[in-house]
């Protein structure tokens, strides 16, 4: 008979190697999905978790979309990190995401066709303003009203869907567009675009901004008293109370910082690589990061890691859509399934597992 | 007039279906001390396995011509949609019963990779064929004006929807299983010095809650939609959860809850195509703001709600010794 | 002799790292009141657990009636009439008392006639109970009784009672011991847990002494003297705490009328307490559990909102003083319940060492954590308070019980406090270790501070209190000496036996209509 003890101590080298163990189990069931839709398993996971780097043809093109990818989903990650580890949850980072670019694409658009150096820092403030307040309404709801922020801060993402729908068809649609749906093109008028600052590597702002973040929220969760109180506030409320943290601050902080994160993400995306605003807008990075933030353990470095490495199932992710035809929804149950087996290998840093029955002392 | 207020019942009964189902499901779940966020993803497996199953069978059954399994089609579409939720469900009870993992991440996986196998299953199914539901009551009691279509036109699930509501109520309320069931979710400790299988019991629940969502699932999309769409349950797992908190856990409130729903994305859908002087973004965000704001005024009352919410929810349970 | 209802043959329970029970053999006769009695952690919870049938013994055996009794659940002790009614009750709040009573019977009767069975039983048995009542509303006494008509209803032949009188005031205490003694004159044997030995002494007709998982002694307690059965326990004499008489200062810390609304369903109310501490005074606040003892510690340290006008320290009103505000001006607290609210159970000793130390100590500098200053901090709590840890990098819910109340009263009493609020000092805490407690609570009145003890163990207030008071349903009655206090004013201060003022009346009365 298997049975489970608790550990007295979680155990540090099992929460560092089940990422990894994760990671690989994932490669197996997935191997064996892609094998029941048909495809040979080994080199449907070597096309996407090998040939976006390192096949000849498709590397130049595909490594600097893997920092392009996985900017938006370390920088939303490390906001949702913060709640997370306070037991708060926000799962409606994506329509923060898609307020925070609405609004700065607004920002930006208002004072077309100016060209002036200040407009893109503007746009900043204004789609880390647009997320900030977008989350504040779970906030907000939660602090004053005792209301479940969990389904708040998701069910405002469909109505952020159907802001951006009517954006991308009514206030926002390019005037010059011959009556397609869609904003101007912000990447490629001056003073509202956010360009690859160094040529190759896929490095715009959002993912000089996804790096700075992460070194911050490393700095705040090892050494800062604020880090600590909101560790604290999600491992034993009641001793963060006795403590003496705020609870209903500490809800507005963590989802303030969490919405102001997504919406800088946002923004960054629709004034480089999406380059306007579109119906279909959201590629479902705020849903990503969930994954990315649990799979780099709520841990700055580790989601880092787990941002680059979901970018990857991205990228690989389309280069077999493009070469074997796989459908393209199979990536997603990829990354669910990963996020499974984490969850599923968690038991293994908090309990022992004996078999059979226990030896005595 | 724009909206004929008797179609609008009948719309309302019809669109409300899927998430009471899942709320009915939910609830129980819920009740049990289980938070399973996972009813889209659940629902969403309903709605794909119970179409590609209306769809295979109706195949296979006109191509062979047989009328009875074409006839047969749409009752073992909702069963594959029960069976299909049911088993997804089972890898969360698996997950957060025996492997302790966190509920809330637990369920939010289940969500999100519900959507993505449920689209991996649905492709190459978009509007195809599927039969017909046959309606359960005869032809004659639903041309009865007014009541008639109200109340004798809807499918059998929807009757089964509603009977649930009164069935969980009684069982919950009555029996000694719902007896069992609340206490466990009340104190799991409690209830295992007791000699109850608090595992045994919670699992059993969360395999009902998957069939309830997965039924749910598989109503929308064959019969209230015809047809397989990616995403086409649109956060309606979302507001089955919400339910069940503006319900204050109790079978009946649910009912009225699904109702307001309905009614809400009924009447909009009816505005829209009215083309009233009312912006379709609004609209269409019309059904979410009205359950967040519903959800806020049943919230702040905070000990009403405390009283009926079940103490143990969402925690985990580790048999010690 | 007649044949033992239950004989006990070397039953022994490892668990990592420490041997619970280690070859316990005792036999209980039909009829008697059998004491278990023992320190906390000498392993009489883990013997009951397997009469319970809710752990297997490694090895041993058990019988009953002369027939082996092996009991896989605690449903198959039930249903050979083995019965427990356990120290932290295995109640649902949220359901009424005949539904609670419902879920601990195998084949229970319809709801109406359970009802009337428990009106009956409890009415025999001078229990009175509301069968329609919420348990949340009950008070610990009226639980515990639920529990016992639990046990009841199914006619046991042992009934298990785990520390009983913990939760009771004296009165109830005599109520309890009447029904017990009921019990056995009608042939109902009785296993009866408790390190109280006066309650023993009392009661119990032979009594089993447990010390470090091992059996060291029986004895007829009616025989023996309480010093005697004090040693075999502990094991070695115990220093009395001392303390040099010393007049009190001035008022450090003042409560003038406060009132505070429960914060949940089944909370409860303070109502217009009133009282002063003075410097170098300890003020005894007794109480049965669930009175409110967690909500004016709650609103003395501010973790709770604390009313305008309603506490003052210095002449301070402290309505709009944090929690970290006040441990600034050097009011300190320790809660009653060490994991997850003194403490955060999975964290290390040195992150539980900020958790209130960080201002005090000077731990923190611009926001920013010194861990070096925490370790040191923590490595000095762990040295002068004895605490028995493999370091301070381990998380606190691997310390046993009294080691971690250790770390945390001593926590508190290094950062040298003005005022020092503390709940339950010395719960689960060893014997000698408690004696160690106490003396740091006495040294540190000696020192001027002000201390308030709340507490549930009587004997400890009456030790160490200049003033005593009692806490009963939120409210506290007027501080009164110490010295010279009977166990019978003090259980009037308590507020006698709960709901005993309807016994035999309406409630019964209505119910069984």
């Amino acid at each position: 008979m298997i049975r489970l003890e608790k550990r007295p101590t979680p155990s540090r080298a099992w929460s560092l190697g089940t990422p990894v163990l994760a990671v690989l189990l994932t490669m197996i069931a997935g191997g064996a999905m892609f094998a029941a839709l048909g495809q040979d398993p080994f080199e449907t996971i070597r096309i996407i978790f090998w040939d976006p780097l390192f096949h000849e043809r498709f590397a130049a093109f595909s490594r600097p979309q893997l920092l392009v990818k996985a900017g938006p989903l370390i920088l939303i990650a490390i906001g949702l990190s913060f709640g997370f580890r306070a037991g708060i949850w926000n799962i409606g980072a994506e329509g923060q995401y898609i307020v925070g670019a609405l609004s700065g694409a607004a920002f930006g658009l208002a004072f077309y066709p100016s060209e002036s150096v200040l407009l893109f820092p503007g746009m900043i403030l204004a789609g880390i303003l647009g997320g900030l307040l977008w989350a504040m309404i779970p906030a907000v709801l939660k602090v004053f009203a005792n209301t479940n922020e969990i389904l708040v801060s998701l069910l405002l993402v469909y109505v952020a869907e159907a802001m951006l729908a009517s954006a991308a068809t009514g206030w926002l649609r390019n005037p010059d567009g011959q009556g397609f749906p869609g904003s101007r093109n912000l990447a490629r008028h001056p003073g509202t675009d956010n360009p690859e600052l160094f040529a190759g590597t896929g490095i715009h702002w959002g993912v000089l901004a996804a790096f700075i973040a992460v070194i911050a929220a490393y700095v705040l969760f090892q050494k800062h008293m604020f880090g600590y109180q909101i560790k604290l506030a999600g491992q034993a409320p009641r001793a963060a109370r006795f403590s003496g943290v705020n609870p209903g601050r500490m809800v507005l902080l963590c989802l303030g910082i969490s919405g102001a994160l997504a919406g800088a993400a946002g923004l960054f995306e629709v004034s480089g690589p999406a380059g306007q605003i579109t119906i279909d807008f959201n590629a479902g990075y705020g849903f990503t990061a969930i994954i990315v933030a649990f799979l780099g353990r709520l841990h700055p470095i580790g989601i880092l890691f787990a941002g680059l490495l979901m970018a990857l199932t991205y990228i690989g992710g389309e280069l077999a859509q493009l070469m074997l035809q796989v459908p393209a929804p199979a990536i997603q149950a990829f990354q669910g399934m990963l996020l499974f087996f984490l969850l599923a290998l968690d038991v293994l840093s908090n309990y022992r597992i004996r078999i059979g029955r226990a030896a005595a002392a | 007039m724009i909206v004929d207020p008797v179609t609008l019942i009948v719309a309302l009964i019809t669109i409300s279906t899927p998430v009471l189902l899942a709320a009915l499901g939910e609830l129980v779940v819920e009740k049990s001390g289980v938070l399973n966020l996972g009813v889209e993803g659940m629902m969403i497996m309903g709605a794909v396995c119970g179409f590609v199953t209306a769809n295979e069978v109706h195949g296979y059954a006109t191509l062979h011509e047989i009328v009875w399994l074409d006839r047969l089609a749409p009752t073992l579409a909702f069963l594959a949609g029960m069976a299909g939720a049911a088993v997804l469900s089972l890898i969360f009870a698996f997950l957060t019963q025996f492997l302790m993992s966190n509920q809330v991440a637990t369920g939010l996986a289940l969500t999100l990779f519900g959507l993505g196998l449920a689209a991996l299953i649905g492709v190459g199914y978009e509007g195809q064929p599927i039969p017909e539901v046959a309606k359960p009551l005869p032809a004659a009691l639903r041309e009865i004006p007014v009541v008639g279509p109200i109340l004798f036109s809807h499918d059998f699930v929807t009757y089964l929807a509603i009977f649930a509501v009164f069935a969980i109520w009684y069982v919950l309320r009555h029996t000694r299983i719902g007896l069992v069931l609340r206490a466990v979710g009340e104190s799991h400790d409690a209830a295992h010095a007791l000699g109850y299988k608090v595992v045994r019991i919670r699992v059993v629940a969360i395999l009902f809650g998957g069939a309830m969502a997965g039924l749910g699932g598989a109503f929308l999309s064959v019969v209230y939609v015809e047809n397989w769409v990616q995403g086409m349950t649109a956060g309606a797992g979302w507001i089955a959860l919400a339910l069940v908190v503006f319900a204050a856990w109790k079978p009946g409130r649910v009912l009225f809850g699904a109702w307001l729903f309905g009614g809400i994305a009924a009447l909009q859908l009816r505005l829209q195509a009215a083309e009233v002087g009312v912006p379709v973004a609004l609209l269409d965000a019309s059904p979410y703001l009205v359950t967040i704001i519903v959800l806020v005024v049943m919230s702040s009352n905070r000990a009403r709600a405390a009283l009926n919410a079940p103490a143990a929810l969402g925690k985990t349970f580790h048999a010690s010794g | 002799m007649t044949a033992p209802l239950l004989d006990l043959r070397g039953l022994t329970k490892a668990y990592p790292g420490v041997i619970a029970n280690d070859d316990v053999s005792f036999a209980i006769q039909p009829g008697e009141v059998h004491a278990l009695l023992g320190e906390n952690g000498a392993g009489k919870s883990t013997l009951v657990k397997m009469i319970y049938g809710l752990v297997k013994p490694d090895s041993g055996t058990m019988a009953l009636n002369g027939t082996s009794y092996t009991p896989a659940e605690p449903r198959a002790a039930r249903a050979q009439g083995v019965a427990m009614v356990f120290q932290h009750f295995s109640l649902f709040e949220a359901l009424t008392v005949a539904e609670n009573i419902a879920l601990g019977m195998e084949n229970p009767p319809k709801p109406r006639d359970l009802s009337a069975r428990i009106s009956d039983v409890s009415h025999a048995y001078g229990l009175p109970l509301d069968p329609e009542s919420l348990v949340g509303d009950l008070s610990a006494g009226e639980r515990q009784r639920v529990e016992i008509i639990r046990c009841l209803l199914q006619d046991p032949k042992l009934l298990i009672m785990d520390e009983p009188t913990s939760v009771l005031t004296p009165q109830e205490v005599e109520i309890l011991f009447h029904t017990l003694r009921k019990l056995s004159a009608e042939g109902t044997a009785i296993l009866y847990i408790s390190h109280k030995l006066e309650e023993i002494r009392a009661l119990c007709d032979a009594a089993t002494i447990l010390r470090l998982g091992k059996v060291v002694g029986a004895c007829d307690p009616k025989e023996t003297s309480a010093a005697r059965m004090a040693e075999l326990m502990v094991g070695k004499s115990l220093a009395q705490p001392a303390r040099d008489a010393a007049d009190a200062g001035e008022v450090l810390l003042e409560a003038r009328g406060l009132n505070l609304p429960a914060a949940s369903a089944f909370g409860t109310s303070l109502r217009d307490i009133r009282f002063e501490v003075r410097a170098g005074e300890i003020l005894g606040i007794g109480g049965v559990a669930g009175n409110g003892q967690d909500e004016l510690l709650a609103v003395l340290s501010g973790e709770r909102p604390t009313p305008v006008g309603a506490v003052w320290f210095n002449g301070e009103d402290l309505a709009r003083r944090t929690p970290e505000a006040r441990r600034g001006l050097g009011i300190l607290s320790a809660p009653e319940e060490r994991l997850g609210h003194a403490a955060a159970p999975d964290m290390s000793l040195t992150e539980n060492a900020v958790l209130t130390g960080s201002a005090r100590k000077g731990l923190t500098k611009n926001g920013f954590i010194g861990w070096g200053r925490a370790r040191a901090f923590a490595d000095e709590i762990i040295e002068r308070f004895d605490v028995r840890t493999p370091g301070n990098h381990v998380a606190a819910r691997a310390l046993s019980g009294g080691n971690l109340q250790k770390f945390v009263v001593g926590r508190e009493i290094l950062q040298d406090p003005v005022v020092l609020v503390i709940n339950q000092p010395t719960w689960g805490v060893d014997a000698s270790a408690a004696a160690d407690i106490r003396q740091a609570l006495l040294d540190l009145a000696q020192k001027g501070a002000a201390v308030i003890v709340i507490s549930q163990d009587l004997d400890e207030l009456l030790e160490i209190s200049d003033r005593f008071c009692a806490l009963n349903e939120g409210r506290l009655s007027d501080p009164r000496p110490a010295r010279g206090l009977s166990m019978e004013e003090i259980g009037l201060m308590l507020g006698g036996a709960h709901g005993m003022h309807e016994a035999d009346g309406t409630a019964l009365h209505e119910a069984t209509t």
